[in-house]
């Protein structure tokens, strides 16, 4: 509550947190707004000439190359989006605490192999492995999600090692470890918890990464597949009539824009607010 | 200081090894069949057993990951299965144009950076400050390729300023290297501004200006040398960054770099290409890091190499 208090104060937190409610809502809601349904490949939907259609009262933000109502996909587009969003990025979280916490905690061979395995995917050019491993798989949605997760974890990872050498040094574990606490018990009870506002913000920001990864992929025609809607393949489908129908590229590019920036400016403020330590850094 | 780069080069060799050991191992771990693609949909069980003999694919994994292990080590990274060629030669073919692209974009990154920051950290809360504080949230939100299309959109179809796509003339640099540029310019931004705003508060800058001299001076000769360390390590990683997302702007651009090379190959399932380009673009990142450590104690003897 405190934390929403505050955001609701900051301008620029606050015009994030509206973009990604309504995001949400575009979301959830989408087949309640949808004027057409997605796939509805409609007969007044074209130009004479077979052309798509500039944004109209009857078709709000125009219609695709097939005659789709453009509107329509992109709210569908949203679901697809948030969908890849939370399950790629909790899986990468969730991999990225694991190994962070691990190899932080755990001195010795274990800890020191996992955190040269770390560095090792640091130096992975991480969108060029996205793209081949997404390219030579078949690609759908969950392995979009999967490969997104596989290339993300990394930095989380290195974060959370920080921090847990950090909190393993301080005089409550030693406290803990001389009252006879497990392992396990310290792990998830002493030091998980503090690790919680690192996973929040990491969790917030890797939304905007995954959304930018996910519509880069599909641009590409390598990730979510036609028909069903994703922003980036919408781009991807009326590429090559974009020089005629620039509202195909504008509205999905600005709605990408516009969550992507979203997410990390609400992620960014809740750094301020959950770590004030890190304000103003990078 | 030798002894520092001695160790960040063997470092450097180790996770070069890594990442081939990875690519690798992912690549051949996937159901794509390069043999199956070469032979084309038509042909027999027995093509295809023949092919993949003739390239080696028949072979254990660990056997042909120490085959191509001990070609790296002699320079060479294989041939293609598509283009028959040595890989090492294509991608020196197409490396100029993608050092050509990557040197423009960051000049465009730097000059911008440099000029907003400075402005940003002189005008501290004002307008400017507040829209590269902005910006450098827009930069990284944005998607490449969107902005991509739609500044060919813009000064290519509409305006007819600068050619659609393709490579030869300064003209053909100018939108890719703006894409680039001003993507990244609001992070640089960014960073001159915190560097700069450290350093104004500095009492030597206080008796600059109690000397008397004019505040273009004080910035130039006193401040600014001093904020420049963040902006070199920033080239450093942004050298890495650039070579990872660079096939998604010659894509766009038909820019014919090691990105575009990459992409034909990932189509093809050409695996020694692939392999060869990821390799490049790992020893980039590594190298612009390296680079980055190298060059901060000597531009700031106070950094003690490690």
């Amino acid at each position: 509550m405190r934390v929403l208090k505050t955001m609701l104060r900051q301008p620029s937190a606050l015009f994030g947190l509206i973009i990604v409610a309504l995001v949400v809502l575009m979301a959830l809601g989408a087949p309640l707004i949808a004027p057409y349904s997605p796939d509805n490949q409609m007969f007044d939907g074209l130009s004479i000439e077979g052309a798509p259609l500039p944004p109209s009262a009857q078709f709000l933000l125009g219609t695709d190359t097939l005659g789709r109502d453009l509107f329509s996909r992109l709210l569908f587009g949203a679901r697809t989006s948030l969908v890849i969003g939370l399950v790629a990025n909790g899986i990468a979280v969730a991999i990225g605490l694991l190994v962070g916490i691990l190899s932080g905690y755990l001195r010795g061979a274990v800890g020191g192999l996992l955190m040269r395995f770390t560095d090792l995917m640091m130096a992975f050019p991480a969108l060029l492995l996205a793209i081949v491993l997404a390219a030579l798989l078949h690609p759908s949605l969950w392995i979009v999600a999967m490969v997104i997760a596989l290339v993300n974890w990394v930095q989380v990872a290195r974060i959370v090692y920080t921090e847990t050498r950090g909190l393993v040094e301080r005089d409550f574990i030693l406290a803990e470890r001389s009252l006879g606490a497990g392992h396990l018990r310290i792990l998830f009870v002493h030091i998980l918890p503090h690790l919680m506002p690192t996973a929040i913000v990491w969790g917030t920001l890797g939304i905007a990464t995954t959304v930018l990864l996910e519509a880069t992929l599909s641009f590409l025609g390598i990730g979510v597949q036609p028909p069903q809607p994703s922003w980036g393949n919408i781009i991807f489908e009326s590429q090559s009539y974009f020089q005629a129908a620039p509202w195909l590229v504008f509205f999905p590019g600005a709605v990408i824009l516009l969550t992507a920036l979203s997410f990390n400016l609400v992620g960014d403020a809740l750094r301020d607010i959950l770590d004030p330590t890190q304000r103003g850094r990078g | 200081m030798a002894l520092l780069i001695v160790r960040r080069l063997v470092q450097t060799a180790l996770i070069l090894l890594g990442v081939a050991a990875i690519t690798f191992l992912l690549l051949y771990a996937l159901p794509a069949d390069p043999a199956r693609m070469i032979a084309g949909r038509s042909a027999t069980a027995q093509t295809v057993a023949n092919i993949r003999r003739e390239l080696g694919l028949d072979q254990p994994l660990l056997v042909q990951f120490w085959t191509y292990l001990q070609g790296i080590l002699q320079g060479n990274l294989g041939r293609s299965y598509a283009q028959k060629t040595d890989v090492g030669a294509l991608i020196l073919a197409r490396l100029p144009a993608t050092l050509i692209l990557m040197a423009a974009g960051i000049f465009v990154e730097v000059v911008l950076g440099l000029i907003l920051g400075i402005i940003a950290a002189l005008r501290r809360g004002g307008a400017i400050d507040r829209m590269v504080m902005m910006a450098s949230f827009v930069g990284v939100s944005a998607p490449q390729f969107v902005v991509a299309l739609l500044l060919l959109y813009v000064f290519a179809v509409t305006l007819g300023w600068f050619p659609m796509s393709g490579f030869g003339t300064a003209a053909h640099v100018v939108l890719p290297a703006a894409t680039l540029g001003i993507l990244g310019a609001g992070w640089y931004a960014r960073m001159v501004r915190s560097a700069m705003i450290d350093v104004l508060n500095q009492d030597y800058v206080r008796t600059a200006r109690a000397k008397g001299l004019s505040s273009a001076r004080i910035v130039l000769r006193h401040a600014l040398p001093n904020a420049l360390l963040p902006i070199i390590a920033m080239i450093g990683i942004d050298i890495g960054q650039f070579m990872g997302g660079v096939v998604v702007v010659e894509a766009v651009y038909g820019w014919p770099g090691i990105g575009q090379l990459a992409w034909q190959a990932i189509q093809q399932v050409d695996i020694p290409i692939i392999m060869g380009v990821t390799l490049v673009s790992a020893l980039a990142i590594v190298l612009g890091n390296l680079l980055a450590d190298i060059i901060a104690p000597l531009i700031d003897p106070r950094i003690h190499a490690r």
